[in-house]
């Protein structure tokens, strides 16, 4: 595998029964890029997402994440090694307060143990004190200062979207993947947030997999595109040219739109 | 400081009061005094006029061990903030742990008041049962509190606790020929097995009984929410009945000496080097003394034990683990996506949850100095998760209370109840008129008089649904919880029009 691929599926399949959901997709994501899946609702875009973070164990095939194979690992597994994700419909901890969400994210940077913990060690004391201290700096980073002890279900609903990816950014990704980041946002919501991941994938050097169905929002951010329809991949390429691939408007419009 | 400056209901009449009694400006000029006096005034205002009344109406003079708590707990409440969240847990512990003397008082009625509804203050061996029941909450509440894991079968972790406990200070072992002794007390002669201190003997429990957690949790934590619940039932189960079951005819191995128990178990106690050189009691059975006896000894140990099962939890919940705890509680996939192995998260929670329960169950061992399997019954499970929920899931402090006052209830409480109803108070006496030679005590009801502990199941049902009606958080709801549970998300509009910029 090329250095320059962060991550790379070679024909990952998953069949729920006699559906086949994803079939034998192939897909590179090369480094500090922004790749979009897209495709219609049911296309399998969610279903492929989640056998890339361990969600699902693929029916066949490989995801290779850094030159290691992580198909079929448990979602943790995926996380240490540099994914992050955010969820389409906002999964936070809501009864936790924002700075407690990050630190949750930080689960797998932080290494105090269960005895270190009771016994509140100085270097137990000292990674909370730097972890705190660091999850205050992403809060404000994000667009959310002074919320930090807000318990996460009385933020806004801008917030709680950046609140997560504040809490995935938390858990130091090599890869950010976005579900449908900016569903349920008003246009100007919408531009401030894709503004917001364009300067996050600069300063923290990230690699981001966004899916999406909003096509004209992943033409604008995409250095490549990725279309799905019926768990196939029907067209693959710059935003220009998936744009113009007859495939892809049959699929979003229907055969009468091509001919 | 904003609600001082604001004032309650009750500050702002009492103010008007006074203006309306000619006093001009008296608010503006209070609050002009330094913060430290406008602090301290009240309290000593309040209480001289309590004191001064109730001695007046009711003849009680204050007591002056009471007074100097009184002045203990003032201490405490003028320090900096930094030191008054402790003032109330200060003063419940220094009351708990003088209690034993204060119910030997022969007055003790003077001192403590009398309850009006239980007309009584519990015994010294119900207390003893309380704390113990008390960290068996704490303790699963680890697991369903902070992790959020309905566990049925709790009484597992207490049985092998205290059944690890008796294997390990008792003639069990003899019948293998095994005798081993590593500072047993009171061991009768000649009658061999292994006898090891107490002290060891809780933590070789405890270590026991978080690896047997970590067995049933490996096959049971992959399931989720009732199926969990169900499994766990499953093996508080088999553990009782492997209590009952386990002699040499069933099983083909002495394993837990069957329904008669392992009996007798050493007592607690230091033993006789560290008495000498310490002077703490070598052996808990033989201090006689009037306030000094064997129960006292149990229960002040008890509360260490408990006390230590707080800070452990405590410290827990504030830690990395507890954090990951409450993520798993709140959304398990979102937890896995943030790197946080689930099953070894949850074992976590079992292991922490049983090895405190090993140690109660050890305690509860070396108490009775006996087991017997009829301990460990299901109803065990139920009441300690009852006393959990009632408390506040969560909460330690919350947990903690509904452990005392569900083992009150179920040690002495209901037995008093009864007695004083059949006592023939107004206006009982009319209703019932107790005959209790002619008592049938398997009824509730029977010859005019009740015996409130035939039906105990039943009132803590009703206790738990009335809680759960009025204060679905249980009595001392969780800070984080408290809100879900006073404005009930759903209550919120299906569309997202409220939504306000926060802040």
């Amino acid at each position: 595998m090329p250095d320059d691929l962060l991550l790379e599926t070679v024909a990952l399949r998953k069949q729920f029964g006699g559906l086949v959901a994803v079939d034998d997709i192939d897909f590179i994501i090369p480094r500090r890029s922004i790749v979009s899946l897209i495709g219609p609702n049911g296309a399998g875009k969610t279903t492929f997402f989640n056998m890339i973070t361990g969600v699902y164990k693929p029916t066949s095939g490989r995801v290779i994440f850094d030159g290691e194979d992580i198909g079929g690992k448990p979602p943790h597994a995926a996380t240490q090694r540099g994914i992050g994700r955010t969820f389409q419909n906002i999964r936070l901890f809501e009864q936790m307060t924002a700075l407690e969400n990050v630190l949750v994210g930080m689960h797998s940077r932080l290494k105090s143990r269960i005895i270190t913990s009771i016994i509140r060690t100085p270097g137990v004391r000292r990674e909370e004190a730097r972890a705190r201290e660091r999850g205050r700096e992403l809060l404000a980073y994000c667009g959310l200062e002074g919320r930090d002890e807000q318990y996460a279900r009385n933020l806004a609903y801008g917030d709680q979207r950046r609140l997560e990816v504040a809490r995935a950014l938390a858990t130091q990704p090599k890869l950010l993947l976005l579900d449908e980041p900016t569903a349920g946002m008003n246009p100007q919501e919408t531009s401030d947030f894709i503004g917001f991941i364009f300067k996050v994938r600069e300063e923290e050097k990230l690699t981001i997999l966004l899916i999406e169905h909003d096509v004209r929002l992943v033409m604008g951010v995409s250095d490549r595109v990725t279309v799905l329809d019926y768990g196939a991949k029907i067209s693959e390429g710059k935003p220009q040219e998936v744009q113009r691939d007859p495939r892809v408007i049959e699929a979003y419009l229907g055969t009468a739109a091509v001919s | 400081m904003a609600r001082r400056q604001e004032g309650g209901r009750v500050y702002r009449s009492f103010w008007r009061l006074v203006e309306k009694l000619g006093v001009k400006d008296a608010r503006a000029r209070w609050e002009r005094r330094p913060e430290l006096v406008q602090r301290a005034v009240p309290p000593l205002v309040i209480a001289a006029v309590v004191i001064i009344a109730v001695w007046l109406v009711f003849g009680l003079a204050p007591d002056p061990a009471a007074m100097v708590m009184l002045a203990v707990v003032y201490a405490l409440y003028l320090m900096p903030r930094r030191w008054r969240r402790y003032a109330l847990p200060a003063t419940l512990l220094m009351f708990a742990v003088i209690y034993p003397f204060l119910i030997q008082q022969v007055d003790y009625e003077r001192f403590l008041f009398k309850l009006p509804l239980f007309n009584a203050f519990p015994q010294m061996t119900t207390m003893v049962l309380m704390v113990i029941f008390a960290m068996m909450a704490v303790a699963l509440n680890m697991v369903v509190g902070y992790a959020g894991l309905l566990d049925l079968g709790y009484v597992a972790f207490y049985a092998l606790g205290a059944y690890t406990g008796a294997w390990l200070a008792s003639g069990q072992a003899s019948q293998y020929g095994i005798n081993f002794d590593l500072g047993g007390i009171g061991v009768p002669p000649g009658i061999g097995g292994i006898h090891i201190s107490i002290w060891i003997v809780l933590l070789a429990a405890a270590i026991v009984t978080a690896v047997g957690g970590v067995l049933i949790g490996l096959p049971t934590l992959r399931l989720r929410g009732d199926y969990l619940a169900i499994v766990t039932l499953g093996f508080g189960e088999i553990v009782a009945e492997l209590a009952k079951a386990g002699d040499k005819d069933t099983l083909g191995f002495n394993l837990t000496n069957g329904v008669p128990g392992i009996n007798p178990v050493d007592p607690p106690g230091f033993g006789a080097w560290i008495a000498h050189h310490l002077g703490l009691p070598a052996n808990y059975l033989t201090e006689a003394g009037v306030y000094l006896n064997f129960t006292t000894l149990i229960y002040w140990s008890g509360i260490v034990l408990l006390l230590i099962t707080v800070f452990c939890s405590i410290r827990l919940r504030d830690s990395r683990l507890g954090r990951a705890w409450i993520a798993i509680r709140e959304d398990e996939v979102a937890a896995a996506a943030m790197g946080i192995p689930l099953m070894r998260t949850k074992t976590w929670a079992y292991a922490s949850g049983a090895f405190f329960g090993g140690i109660a169950g050890a305690w509860f061992a070396s108490y009775l100095q006996a087991v017997f399997p009829e301990n460990f019954s299901f109803t065990i499970s139920i009441t300690i998760l009852t006393m959990v929920i009632l408390g506040g899931m969560g909460n330690v402090w919350g947990v903690i209370a509904g452990g005392l006052m569900l083992s009150y209830l179920n040690f002495e409480g209901l037995n008093q109840v009864s007695t004083w109803l059949n006592g023939g108070h107004f206006p009982v006496k009319y209703v019932l008129s107790c005959n209790p030679t002619s008592q049938d005590i398997t009824k509730v009801v029977s010859a005019g008089c009740v015996n409130a502990p035939v039906v105990s199941t039943g009132i803590y049902g009703l206790i738990l649904v009335l809680v759960m009606l009025f204060r679905p958080g249980g009595l001392f709801p969780e800070q984080r919880r408290r809100y879900e549970f006073e404005t009930g998300v759903h209550d919120e509009p299906l569309m997202d029009v409220t939504h306000s910029p926060a802040g």
